[in-house]
């Protein structure tokens, strides 16, 4: 039965019949497409300046959905932008796929997609193809979104653990914890207000103007899951070296450090969405964090370590703000907030 | 023994509050204290207040870390 | 005020090369070891000051019979169990409260206040609230069982595992290791109790007690003024944490934990049996007790092959001296509670210890 003014997303949504054509034609594209494409294909057609091409796939699955300062849509976006970016590439073009639980309200997808319009204007990527399932309530919470991302690799591109260097410094672009403290200051049986804000954005441009700028840019990745601690510790064991950072040097917002406080939380070990961690040489270091300043989202950038060679084991180790040392370990799992 | 935090009491309604802590809002209970008022610094411990923080004492540490931050922020450190 | 910083540590360093022979502090607190590793301290100060962790941490003093009676209770149908999250990863024989299945009838909780909202939200189900924590935490205990006496919320009850500091404190002086030479006190059990408690470890072992906060500034001044003391050869009690502890403690605090608990003789992991250690609920609220409710008595456990928690809990070895630590006992796979405990003195080892040597 036709019903245009469904409500609510039902499982004939998916089934790729009248209503998934409608969900399609009236729902999505009109946010999505800057005009209505002539045909709908099976696949896009993309012509590529370049044979060095970077493709990334992710999925996402925040709770809540809707969260200060982003949204599930945004972080799909942003997310899969930020993996081309610290891959050295300038995001081209992206999928998307939604798997969406019966019951969903239209209105809050079609929300979901504005705001997946918006960061792709934005962070300039075209959205060239994507699919919708629909599933049994219960079957998925609310909307999975899987993106995949292709971008041209930049020519003076050239990164990778094997060019990290013992001397080699660590060149953080803001502060850290904001995405992770805000997700969990929502989070059913914790909730509470905060001015807090995730720090969801995507950061191609910042990074390609770097390495189109600067030589000596050795690495990059951006601190998701496991924050800047999980970042540091690949880098030590991918490479065998050790890294140490100065706790002075590394920007966190009070608020972030506070909420962190009350959970008993390390801030280095929550996820970022919108920072990159960079290895850069030692002589170009000075320049990279003048480049980051003068954009927006690198106005804290800052050199927080070096990497050095390893003594007896590759350990990441701080230097603490009185002048004391300890480890960074590997994150594990989602830490027990602490009560006593 | 237990983690508590300095939270300033912004509502408060019988023993019910709301403490802010830097911009994070959360309920508390004042049942463990005599005579909170709004406005307090309380320390904030599983979700109850268990002192009034003595702002005088306390403006001395908070200017030493503030110090120390301070201090620390501009001359890189590091090794190497 | 740095130089505050420098002078509290060359009085320290001073104090160890006068007193000829290493110092022993003990800090009696998980969230001062957390501090002080987070800090990065123990990288700062001489070698004569040995910093040991005491059995500060609520979680890894419990013992095993606890943690068995709660799986047991959780797998009744009718039973929520309410916790705070420290306990959830504890292992006990047959799993902890995480990996168990089915694991939907555990819910943390932030704050007591919410065990027993759940409970009022599940009228069908009886709440059990794992009752765990030092003095700092055994007010809000007593707050939620006034409370259910008073609302006759019939389906609460609590399974009490609050402890005291002092008897603990006096326990390790009296036989489980008597070269600890003074006390790094809790700063947030101090609010609840004062730091006048501390006067009989004082008047009977002639220890210093002094009470820091838990920014690195407040535990190094600390550690220099039990140095001046130990130096001075004059022990007293002292709060150096002024803008929370007094004398006194926490008078209000003190009268509910009174109203509903008396000090029972308890078993400590690591520690054995110590009188009036433990807190139990009054016969007044026997109603509320789950130990009564359900007819349980536990017999402690021993622990676990190669577990040397319990002389880590008495600061007699370091987690490192433990065989197990850091290759069958980790994080990850935690052997005995001191690992897993997000407070315990093997998991801050293990998260911040420095492995490098010294240079």
């Amino acid at each position: 039965m036709r019903n245009t003014d469904a409500p609510k997303i039902l499982l004939a949504h998916g089934d790729g019949g009248l209503l998934s054509d409608e969900l399609i034609r009236k729902t999505i594209l009109p946010h999505l497409a800057k005009e209505m494409p002539s045909e709908l294909n099976d696949a896009a057609r993309l012509e590529l300046s370049s044979k060095s091409i970077c493709f990334t796939t992710d999925s996402y699955v925040v709770k809540p959905l809707f969260f200060n300062g982003g949204d599930i849509g945004k972080l799909a976006v942003c997310g899969t932008v930020n993996d081309l970016a610290v891959s050295g590439a300038r995001p081209l073009a992206l999928s998307l796929s939604f798997i969406i639980e019966t019951g969903l309200e239209i209105e809050l997808f079609e929300k979901i997609l504005e705001s997946i319009k918006k960061a792709a204007e934005e962070n300039e990527i075209s959205i060239v193809t994507g699919d919708t399932k629909t599933v049994e309530a219960g079957a998925a919470d609310k909307i999975f979104i899987n993106t995949a991302g292709i971008g041209i690799r930049l020519g003076e591109a050239d990164l990778g653990f094997s060019k990290i260097r013992a001397g080699d410094k660590v060149l953080l672009s803001g502060t850290i914890g904001d995405h992770g403290m805000t997700i969990i200051s929502q989070r059913e049986g914790i909730k509470f207000e905060t001015e807090m804000n995730s720090d969801c954005a995507g950061i191609a441009k910042l990074t390609c103007k770097l390495l189109e700028s600067i030589k000596g840019i050795k690495f990059m990745r951006d601190p998701t899951r496991g924050g800047l601690a999980a970042t540091l510790n690949e880098i030590s064991k991918q490479t065998g070296l050790s890294i140490e950072i100065d706790q002075n040097l590394i920007s966190i917002n009070p608020t972030v450090q506070a909420a962190a406080d009350v959970l008993g939380l390390d801030v280095l070990g929550v996820a970022n969405e919108g920072k990159f961690v960079a290895i850069v040489s030692a002589e170009s270091a000075d320049d990279c964090v003048k480049i980051c300043r003068q954009h927006p989202l690198g106005k804290e950038a800052s050199i927080i370590g070096t990497i050095l060679e390893t003594q007896d084991v590759p350990v990441v180790e701080m230097i603490t703000k009185i002048g004391g040392r300890r480890i960074v370990q590997m994150p594990y799992g989602l830490e027990l907030p602490r009560i006593c | 023994m237990c983690l508590a935090i300095p939270a300033r009491i912004i509502e408060l309604t019988g023993d019910n509050a709301v403490v802010d802590a830097m911009g994070n809002h959360f309920k508390a209970k004042t049942t463990l204290l005599k005579d909170v008022k709004l406005g307090d610094l309380v320390l904030v411990h599983a979700g109850f207040a268990i002192t009034i923080v003595d702002e005088e004492e306390a403006r001395e540490t908070w200017e030493l870390i503030a110090e120390i931050n301070d201090y620390n922020k501009t001359p890189n450190k590091i090794s190497g | 005020m740095l130089d505050r910083i420098y002078k509290a540590q060359n009085l320290i360093s001073e104090a160890c090369k006068k007193q000829g022979r290493a110092i022993n502090i003990m800090e009696v607190c998980g969230t001062h070891t957390v501090a002080i590793f987070r800090s990065g301290i123990r990288a700062t100060l001489p070698e004569g000051l040995n910093l040991l962790s005491g059995p500060g941490c609520p979680v890894c003093v419990t013992d095993q019979s606890y943690i068995d009676t709660v799986l047991e209770l959780a797998d009744k149908s009718d039973v929520l169990i309410a916790t705070y999250g420290d306990m959830i990863r504890v292992p006990g024989h047959g799993g902890s409260l995480e990996t168990r299945q089915p694991a939907n009838n555990v819910k943390v909780v932030f704050s007591s206040q919410d065990a027993i909202q759940i409970a009022k939200d599940n009228s069908d189900k009886t709440v059990i609230f794992l009752a765990v924590g030092f003095e700092t935490t055994a007010p809000a205990t007593g707050v939620i069982v006034m409370q259910a006496a008073r609302e006759k919320i019939e389906n609460f009850c609590i399974l009490s595992g609050h402890k005291l500091v002092v008897p603990a404190m006096r326990a390790l002086l009296s036989g489980k290791n008597d070269k600890i030479d003074a006390f790094l006190c809790p700063g947030h059990v101090s609010v609840i109790i004062g730091y006048g408690a501390y006067e009989e470890i004082v008047r009977d072992f002639k220890r210093p007690c002094v009470v820091a906060g838990f920014e690195p500034i407040q535990i190094i001044e600390g550690l220099a003024e039990i140095c001046h003391q130990l130096v001075e050869g004059a022990a007293e009690t002292k709060s150096i944490y002024k803008a929370a502890v007094t004398e006194k403690g926490n008078l209000k605090a003190q009268q509910i934990i009174s109203e509903c608990f008396e000090a029972a003789d308890g078993y400590w992991r690591g520690l054995g049996k110590i009188d009036k250690s433990t807190l139990k609920l009054k016969d007044k609220y026997s109603r509320f007790d789950a130990y009564q409710r359900y007819n349980i008595t536990e017999t402690p456990h021993a622990e676990l092959e190669g577990c040397r928690c319990g002389e880590v809990l008495c600061g007699l070895i370091r987690p490192p001296e433990c065989s197990l630590f850091g290759k069958k006992c980790t994080p990850q796979s935690p052997v005995g509670p001191c690992m897993v405990s997000s407070e315990g003195t093997c998991a801050a080892y293990y998260k911040y210890g420095t492995r490098r040597k010294k240079s």
